[in-house]
């Protein structure tokens, strides 16, 4: 050991490694020297927010290049690439959700909950903009549609996805057949959602007559975009039962499909339900479909198999597209705002319902 | 009541591959009879032919004769739920049903066949198998807690119960003691030892002292190499195959020269 | 024969298994058939179009060339929404799995999720109501300085409410989906392999393109496909955000629709022969997305490690 190296402090383990607050120097550089180039070109709080990214990710590239080298600086280069993907990802959902919250919010009211649009045209739209008084009409309808229309989905869907998920985990030998299901409802989930309700109203406009609209072709519609989600989800769930469950049901003597129906089932059941909650998310928010089988209107209808139905993404759409008064906008909107903000509410709270089934009845097991 | 089991001239398929052949053995009524054997000699495959499990299995299929007291097993009339309804089965790892309590586990063969049980004669049931298990001391004041919250001794024992609640005449064990510890395992031989009053037990082993402690006659399978089926090479009481074997590949399997 | 006391059936609903494996199996054929329906109900009801006089068809043109611009509309959608969403899914997705400090990489990936659960009206009145009227300042921008390229030809929308819009749009919506299956493939990256490439002494990056992207090129592929097949689909989104019409190589301008979109606009309104041309369209975009749909599963399938769907 020569006196020199003891003399030398820094450690060789480090050496290349810049100092941590370099990176922050560097982030204020970018702040100020993007605000400077923005104002040149017209300040713009979006144009600054870019320019500092672009600053900030070059100059600290440059400079971890300058400590370290080419393999550093790349390294670094993507690490910043990469957070910098998150938050851009993350920008439209914090606008939507924003968005929703500040437009939709409002509009929230009793009426809006519990009178429909029946008898609200442009002229009350009109007189509320003039008189400044509250907005009339609500989605009543649409949300007795949407419940309707999507318990009757369910209704459809949760029989058959779950027997088709039981044959092809229990009763299928790996055949054709039980190929030709498995990849087709893979395929199936790939459908356009408006695919599906053409489906349903070419069906119903063969069976009853062309123009058949009403809730219940909705629900068909809507149960060929479910049935594929609670197949894959039962599908995963009875796959994860023990064998050995189905083995001991078996050994003392208990039939096949009461061994399935009292023991495998039972033992996945948190799974199915929360994948059924999910699919039920999934298709709560679907407007193609309901578009081209279920019609649009502005009162109250109750039953599924005859007339038209409106579902509150009908609602939102027809609100935004064709305002109630062409002249005062306002009303649709705040109203469209306001169904939207359901809407998501509904969803959130199916999602959230099928994490806590999940969790609240998985099986108790100790191993 | 006698339920022996005799088989004959019995051939295990897995579809074309041929897992266990040309097995013939005369089990007893009432004794423990026990399977020993290197892994892969068909020994747990052969025992689950014996309640017609192996059938689980996609392909698998047997030729030959199983006789429970004269009635074969395969014959084409016959109902595998039967078979199993009269010949119980215990697993390698315990496997109480993780959605039921202890009481309904032990009562799963009957509530799952939909069979009428007034509340009193559950009862007895629960507490006259449990108690066969040597269970009832350890879990009568939490029947209704789940069955899967036992150690993994008790659980096994929880699964002996709910087999003998069935009422079977034989029950076969794969490897019971091979998922538990020490003590656990103790509990469970003397539970077997107590079993072979009112049962016959076929038990399959890894564990040649268990053999000798637990069976009265001792079964020996081997295989010849991988993929050539596995054979049944000496049948004897379990005190000859253990001393005084008259095949050379069993004494070296029991001495451990090999296996 | 009948001495054999095993005979006797002692254990009731034997008929009960061959009516419940019938159900299952009745249940899973009817999966095939409703997919069969599909295709069969669409060509029934699409058939008139075939025989139908050419200036019947709207355009007056015939099918041909009333279906080609708006599956190029489509297409152009789709493939803006496929530019932007693969390499920021691939990015938000590696964030997640190899990035984010571990105890709140799950939590993130609820976020992500999160985009998934917004129905798809709601992203078509953001885009209509917030996005376009944003964006609509950058076009005039892109038309002033870039108008010399054909895509940015101006006169740029005063609306924002242009296919790129769209094609915006329906990159936030399929952005979750190629995120989650991404991740899901990256996190089945062989740990010895991730481990192998850091103790040779490489950096992040390096051990991301040494182990991980080779492992997941081919879930990569399918998530975009999968992706592709939503964005070829996706409805209201366009329906809402695009203010369309005529096919244009300006993505900055009003003008190009979607084959979706199209359906939705006008089908509420159709009859007759105009009906059989929305569902002959809904037929076509059927076609190419279960192609694109069948050629995912295709990779999916081939390499069995990767567990697909969802």
């Amino acid at each position: 050991m020569s006196s020199s190296t003891l003399e030398k402090r820094r450690s060789q383990l480090t050496k290349g490694r810049m100092p941590g607050y370099v990176v922050w120097v560097v982030l204020a550089a970018a702040v100020v020297l993007g605000a400077a180039v923005s104002a040149l070109i017209g300040f713009n709080i979006i144009v600054w927010a870019i320019l500092t990214a672009v600053f900030f990710v070059a100059g600290a590239t440059m400079i971890t290049a300058a400590f370290g080298g080419t393999r550093k600086a790349s390294d670094s280069l993507m690490t910043y690439l990469v957070y910098g993907c998150f938050i851009i990802a993350l920008l439209p959902l914090l606008s939507v959700i924003w968005t929703v919250l500040e437009r939709g919010l409002p509009g929230l009211s009793y009426d809006f909950f519990f009178t429909s649009m029946n008898g609200v045209t442009g002229a009350t739209d009109n007189a509320s903009a003039e008189n400044g008084s509250p907005v009339l009409g609500g989605a009543y309808h649409a949300i007795v549609g949407t419940l309707q229309i999507t318990l009757w989905a369910t209704l459809i869907s949760v029989p058959i996805g779950l027997m088709a998920a039981v044959y092809l985990v229990e009763y299928g030998t790996g055949g054709r057949l039980d190929r030709a299901i498995t990849f087709f409802v893979d395929v199936m989930t790939g459908i356009p959602s408006i695919v599906a309700g053409l489906f349903a109203a070419a069906l119903f406009g063969l069976l009853f007559g062309p123009g058949t609209r009403t809730g219940f072709v909705a629900a068909v519609a809507l149960s060929v975009l479910m049935i594929p989600v609670v197949v894959r989800s039962t599908e995963e769930m009875l796959k994860i039962v023990p064998n050995e469950l189905r083995e001991a049901a078996y050994a003392l003597g208990v039939r096949k499909w009461r061994t399935i129906v009292k023991v495998v089932v039972p033992t996945a059941i948190s799974g199915i339900a929360s994948g059924v909650t999910l699919a039920i998310a999934r298709v709560i928010g679907e407007t193609a479909p309901i578009l081209v089988t279920a019609g649009f209107v502005s009162s109250i209808n109750t039953n599924v198999f005859s007339g038209w139905m409106s579902t509150l993404p009908t609602f939102i759409y027809y609100q935004i597209l064709t305002p109630t008064s062409p002249t005062n906008i306002d009303a649709s909107t705040q109203r469209a705002w306001a169904a939207a903000l359901t809407l998501i509410v509904m969803v959130m709270l199916l999602n959230l319902a099928a994490r806590l089934i999940a969790r609240a009845f998985a099986p108790k097991t100790s191993r | 009541m006698s339920n022996r089991i005799d088989v004959k001239d019995l051939n295990v398929y897995y579809s074309k591959f041929l897992a266990v052949e040309d097995v013939n053995i005369n089990i007893e009524a009432r004794s423990v009879t026990a399977f020993i054997g290197p892994s892969g000699c068909g020994k747990s495959t052969f025992l689950r032919t014996l309640n017609r499990m192996h059938e689980v299995i996609p392909g698998a299929r047997v030729e030959g004769e199983v006789l429970l007291d004269g009635d074969n097993l395969y014959d084409s009339a016959v109902d595998p739920v039967t078979v199993r309804g009269r010949i119980g089965m215990v697993f390698q790892r315990p496997n109480p049903f993780p959605t039921m309590s202890i009481r309904d586990n032990v009562l799963a063969g009957v509530k799952l066949n939909n069979k009428r049980i007034s509340k009193s004669d559950a009862d007895s049931l629960v507490e006259k198998s449990l108690r066969g298990a040597n269970l009832w001391n350890e879990v009568k004041d939490r029947l209704a807690r789940p069955g899967s919250g036992l150690s993994g001794g008790q659980q096994q024992r929880l699964c002996i119960a709910r087999a003998i609640a069935v009422s079977p005449q034989v029950i076969l064990m794969d490897e019971p003691c091979s998922a538990l510890d020490p003590i656990s395992t103790l509990a469970i031989e003397d539970l077997i030892n107590e079993l072979k009053a009112e049962y016959t037990v076929v038990i399959v082993t890894h564990n040649m002292q268990q053999a000798a402690r637990v069976s009265d006659k001792t079964a020996f399978f081997n295989i010849a190499g991988t993929g050539k089926p596995g054979k049944l090479i000496e049948y004897g009481e379990t005190t000859t195959i253990f001393n005084n074997p008259a095949v050379k590949a069993t004494e070296d399997y029991v001495s451990g020269r090999f296996g | 024969m009948s001495t054999n006391t095993l005979t006797r059936s002692e254990v009731g609903g034997k008929s009960g298994d061959k009516i419940f494996s019938g159900a299952t199996l009745a249940a899973g054929c009817l999966i095939l058939a409703v997919l069969f329906g599909v295709a069969a109900f669409l060509v029934i009801q699409a058939l008139p179009i075939f025989s139908a006089d050419p200036t019947d068809i709207t355009g007056g043109e015939g099918f041909g060339s009333y279906i080609f611009p708006i599956v190029i509309g489509t297409i152009i959608a789709a493939s803006i929404a496929l530019l932007i969403a693969t390499p920021l899914g691939i990015g938000v997705a590696l964030f997640i799995s190899h990035y984010a400090p571990r105890r709140l990489a799950q939590g993130f990936g609820y976020l992500v999720d999160l985009l998934a659960a917004i129905p798809s009206v709601v992203y078509g009145a953001w885009g209509y109501a917030v996005l376009a009227p944003q964006l609509a300042v950058g076009y005039g921008w892109l038309a002033e300085n870039l108008g010399w390229l054909p895509i940015f030809e101006g006169p740029a929308s005063q609306t924002g409410r242009t296919i790129l819009t769209a094609g915006i749009v329906l990159a936030v919506m399929v952005l979750p989906i190629i995120t989650s299956l991404s991740r899901e493939i990256f996190l089945q990256t062989p740990t010895l392999h991730e481990e192998a490439a850091l103790a040779m002494g490489a950096t992040r990056l390096e051990m991301i393109r040494m182990a991980v992207l080779p492992f997941a090129r081919a879930g990569i592929v399918s998530a975009a496909m999968l992706g592709l097949g939503r964005a070829l689909g996706e409805t209201m989104a366009v329906a809402l955000v695009l203010s369309g019409g005529a096919l244009t190589a300006s993505l900055i301008q009003s003008g190009n629709q979607t084959i979706a979109a199209e359906i939705a606009l006008n089908f509420p309104e159709a009859f007759g022969l105009r009906l059989s041309e929305l569902i002959a369209a809904g037929l076509v975009l059927f076609v190419i997305t279960l192609a694109v749909n069948i050629i995912a599963r295709w990779i999916i399938s081939r390499h069995k490690e990767f567990s697909g769907a969802n």
